[in-house]
């Protein structure tokens, strides 16, 4: 009986780990990206993936469009978003990490605050949790004994099929190896003439746009607030600084230790403590281990 | 034929170094007058405003000062020590509900109050913040941006302080009068003594570490406890704003670690102009007036001083204050080149 | 015999990454002494300095200073020992006049300890220091913004970075590089004197003939390695050194 119990609550723990290590991953590989390429912290990631939410919810609502069209018609919108933040603001700060942080950031509070605007020209706004994308199949599986709905399951084929596709794209197109190619090494990469410009803003509007993707997979699984913007950041953070920023194997191995991380301190603890948790992760590595735990960054120890 | 932008320094200014200021009248007056501008504008405004009949306002000066303190400690670390500190809000935080929670329980009364949680508040954030020194530059902004968060966390989860409520009925000032100058004369108490510090040995020191650590540690000199000393200071300053926030609206609450208290000081340095020490004071008291003009607008008001900061961070990253400076010390014309 | 050894380097090694920078490296400097350490660029002279002054740990190996181990201490406490070493890329504060420059070291615990509490005028006394070294106070030198003065006085205000110090030991990092011979000319004098002073000094140096005429001793680097050792004539005789150097300078016989 016990035994049963207990195999119960592991299979849970196991696939719903999963699922939340597959949502940090999704969450984080947009903002990895850009770091990965043009060492540009996005802090307007969070405010990225909300604005698609909220746009495919309002193209599909109020404007009556098929959802996998809203879809394309938000991701698109976003990934253009995402080349202008760069040729218009940051452009200009290349080189001065606080200033692309605080700038970047900036652009996500005004993405994130302007949506909760009302009454201004008519704009009816965006507050609270009444915002719902609906899933992509109403259904409930059971798999190993566990009943868990197929939005979820979509959200780890979803998770796999996105991180997949972006390796074989930065392994195999000429575009991708080349952006792979500034991310290893910047003035050689110059010197074989790829632009380094061009590259941050082709990688930024791709971010921007898996920004949005792991919105579109992610949101129809609870509602969509501005809130969760800020929390998309941190996310995406810790994932990226408990990975290794620059590192893609410490970012999968990152989302996974936060994903388990994460549903073990909910059932010992409650939910409560979950921000408190992934924070506190965040403070304890950049503590101890600032490279992160795969990260290939030179640590402390500087050259003369 | 090319025109370019040539600048001199103003034969006045040039004889003003040093010793020699004291010779002439005008030269001392020259270097007096924008000081006494604003320490007489700083100190006149609560006049002003009670003659204007703009009681409203006087709060929104009380709450410009404590943004001021913010600023200047923001600047103070970026500039002067190299260490971007986005946690602002920790400091106001920690000194607000130290203040707070000595009114309310130990009933003691805000003179005791706000030098304690000054000094306290202090302490814990140089603590806290102790084990991130080491850390390169961007990290130790996304952790100090992180504090201020994590400890609103644990306040909710744990449901002390007053949890999201926060605690309520502490003492407030007597009248409006000692409100206001009481925030004023911290500010510019602050603004001189920060001045007066980075011209002595430490501030020195600091800026060297800033420059080129290397060569500071090579010379026999832990950087550690130079920073350390330098978070000292500067949190005592955001400390005091926060001890005095609590008695000046009589609650403290988790929204005092907000975001605002973070992006605001921002804003108002970059505005300002980093690294002079009065921009982040001025344009802290141009940008809280501003955002509560926009107070009727909800939320826009952080988008406009977002957009603000991002105006002024890629078109005139020097800054308000660098450009007046340099229109008041040259005169520049145009030249054919 | 024990007492005059004064600095000891034992089995240092440091890889980074998979590149073997300096390996297994071991010698002695004694009290007095002028040591000049020469190889091709590349050789991990550099890294060497880093090691013994704390500013990269090794992965192996022992610094012992006045037979007191000093490896893996902090760079500063190092310094704080006296242990002192001059930077190749230097970034003095340009904005500042020269003797500003070095108001750092003089507000180190080191010199704190010696002087016995506050040192009173540490203006005065960063001239000082500028004018024995050769800032000729006549002409303002001193007081001179860093930035406008040329590299031969740019290089002496590093070496008195580290005298400010009161050092036991200077190590300096190609200290003559990029000067002419007409500042070469001041400099060495300047080194002379601080032997004759009873400093020990460790020399970094690509310009073999001053060099060898101010050491007594010399190691021969390469690829991380100690290649020879010895006085400067029996160095420059040995065959694998004279390969070494072959193509990147003239060697004088």
């Amino acid at each position: 009986m016990h035994l049963a119990l207990c195999v119960s609550l592991i299979m849970n723990i196991l696939i719903y780990g999963t699922v939340n290590s597959i949502i940090f991953a999704l969450v984080a590989v947009g903002f990895t990206l850009v770091y990965g390429v043009s060492r540009l912290p996005n802090f307007a990631h969070g405010a990225l993936y909300v604005l698609v939410g909220f746009l495919t919810w309002s193209l599909v609502n109020d404007f009556k469009l098929f959802y996998p069209l809203a879809i394309l018609i938000s991701l698109g919108i976003s990934s253009i978003l995402g080349a202008l933040i760069y040729r218009l603001v940051l452009i200009r700060l290349r080189g001065l990490p606080t200033s692309e942080i605080i700038a970047s950031f900036a652009v996500g509070l005004i993405i994130l605050e302007g949506l909760r605007l009302q009454g201004i020209g008519g704009f009816k706004g965006f507050i609270g949790p009444f915002y719902v994308l609906p899933s992509f199949i109403d259904a409930k599986i059971r798999i190993a004994g566990v009943l868990i709905d197929a939005q979820r399951l979509i959200v780890i084929l979803g998770g796999l099929a996105v991180v997949a596709s972006i390796w074989l794209f930065t392994h195999y197109t000429k575009v991708g190896l080349s952006l792979r190619a500034i991310a290893q090494d910047e003035q050689a990469a110059m010197m074989l003439g790829i632009d380094s410009d061009r590259a941050a803003v082709i990688s930024l509007s791709i971010g921007s746009a898996l920004a949005g993707l792991a919105a579109v997979i992610i949101l129809p699984l609870g509602s969509v607030t501005a809130e969760e913007g800020y929390r998309i950041l941190i996310n995406a953070l810790a994932v990226c600084i408990i990975g290794g920023l620059g590192s893609w194997a410490g970012a999968v191995l990152a989302s996974f230790v936060l994903g388990f991380a994460r549903i073990i301190s909910t059932a010992l603890f409650g939910s409560v403590w979950e921000s408190v948790v992934l924070v506190g992760a965040i403070i304890l590595i950049l503590i101890f281990k600032p490279s992160g735990l795969l990260g290939k960054q030179k640590e402390l120890e500087e050259r003369v | 034929m090319e025109r370019r932008r040539e600048r001199l320094d103003r034969g006045i200014k040039v004889r003003t170094e040093g010793l020699y200021a004291l010779t002439s009248w005008r030269e001392m007056f020259y270097l007096l007058v924008p000081r006494i501008v604003l320490i007489f504008g700083l100190l006149l405004s609560p006049f002003f405003l009670e003659w204007m009949d703009w009681m409203y306002w006087q709060r929104v000066l009380c709450q410009a000062g404590i943004y001021a303190l913010l600023a200047l400690s923001f600047d103070f670390l970026a500039e002067y020590v190299g260490l971007v500190c986005l946690g602002g809000a920790f400091f106001i935080g920690s000194g607000a509900y130290i203040s707070g929670l000595l009114n309310a329980k130990l009933g003691w009364s805000p003179f005791l109050t706000i030098p304690i949680a000054t000094v306290a508040g202090a302490g814990i954030s140089t603590l806290v913040f102790l084990p991130c020194l080491r850390l390169r530059g961007i990290y130790f902004a996304i952790i100090s941006f992180m504090f201020p968060l994590l400890t609103v966390y644990i306040i909710v989860a744990l449901n002390i302080f007053g949890g999201t409520e926060g605690i309520t009925a502490l003492a407030t000032f007597p009248n409006i009068w000692v409100d206001q100058y009481l925030i004023l004369g911290a500010v510019i108490i602050a603004l001189f003594a920060v001045r007066r510090l980075v011209t002595e040995d430490i501030g020195l020191i600091l800026r060297s570490i800033k420059d080129n650590d290397q060569a500071v540690k090579a010379s026999g000199i832990s950087i550690t406890s130079y920073k350390t000393k330098a978070v000292f200071i500067a949190a005592l300053l955001g400390c005091f704003g926060g001890a005095y926030l609590s008695h000046l609206y009589g609650w403290v609450g988790i929204s005092q670690f907000a975001l605002d208290y973070c992006i605001l000081p921002i804003a108002a340095t970059v505005m300002g102009g980093m690294g002079t020490l009065v921009g982040p004071v001025i344009g802290a008291f141009i940008l809280t007036p501003l955002s509560e003009a926009l107070r009727g607008f909800g939320q826009m008001r952080v988008v406009v001083y977002c957009l603000i900061l991002i105006g002024f961070i890629v078109y005139k990253p020097e800054g308000l204050m660098n450009v007046l400076q340099r229109k008041y010390h040259q005169f520049e014309h145009w030249e054919e080149v | 015999m024990g007492e005059d050894i004064f600095l000891r380097v034992k089995g240092i090694t440091k890889s980074f990454g998979g590149v073997m920078a300096v390996k297994n490296m071991s010698f002695e400097i004694a009290r007095g002494e002028i040591l000049g350490v020469i190889g091709p660029n590349g050789s991990g002279k550099t890294t060497l300095v880093n090691l013994i002054t704390g500013f990269v740990k090794p992965d192996s190996g022992e610094v012992f200073f006045k037979n007191k181990k000093m490896t893996g201490l902090q760079p500063h406490k190092i310094a704080d020992l006296g242990v002192t070493r001059t930077f190749q890329v230097m970034r003095p504060y340009h904005s500042l006049p020269a003797f500003k420059n070095l108001i750092v070291p003089l507000n180190s615990p080191r010199i704190r300890r010696t002087r016995g509490g506050k040192l009173g005028d540490k203006d005065g006394v960063a001239i000082d220091i500028l004018e024995e070294i050769g800032f000729e106070r006549d002409a303002y030198v001193p007081y001179k913004i860093a930035s406008s003065l040329p590299l031969g006085y740019l290089k002496r205000l590093e070496l008195a970075r580290c005298l400010a110090l009161k050092p036991e030991v200077v190590i300096c990092d190609e200290i003559f590089s990029g000067l002419s011979m007409s500042e070469i000319s001041t400099m060495v004098p300047l080194i002379e004197k601080l032997q004759m002073e009873g400093m020990t000094i460790m020399m970094i140096e690509h310009r073999l003939r001053e060099l060898f005429r101010l050491v007594n001793r010399v190691m021969v680097m390469n690829f991380g390695e100690k290649l020879a050792e010895g006085p400067p004539e029996e160095v420059m005789k040995n065959k694998e050194v004279r390969e070494a150097y072959l193509g990147t300078e003239a060697v004088p016989c």
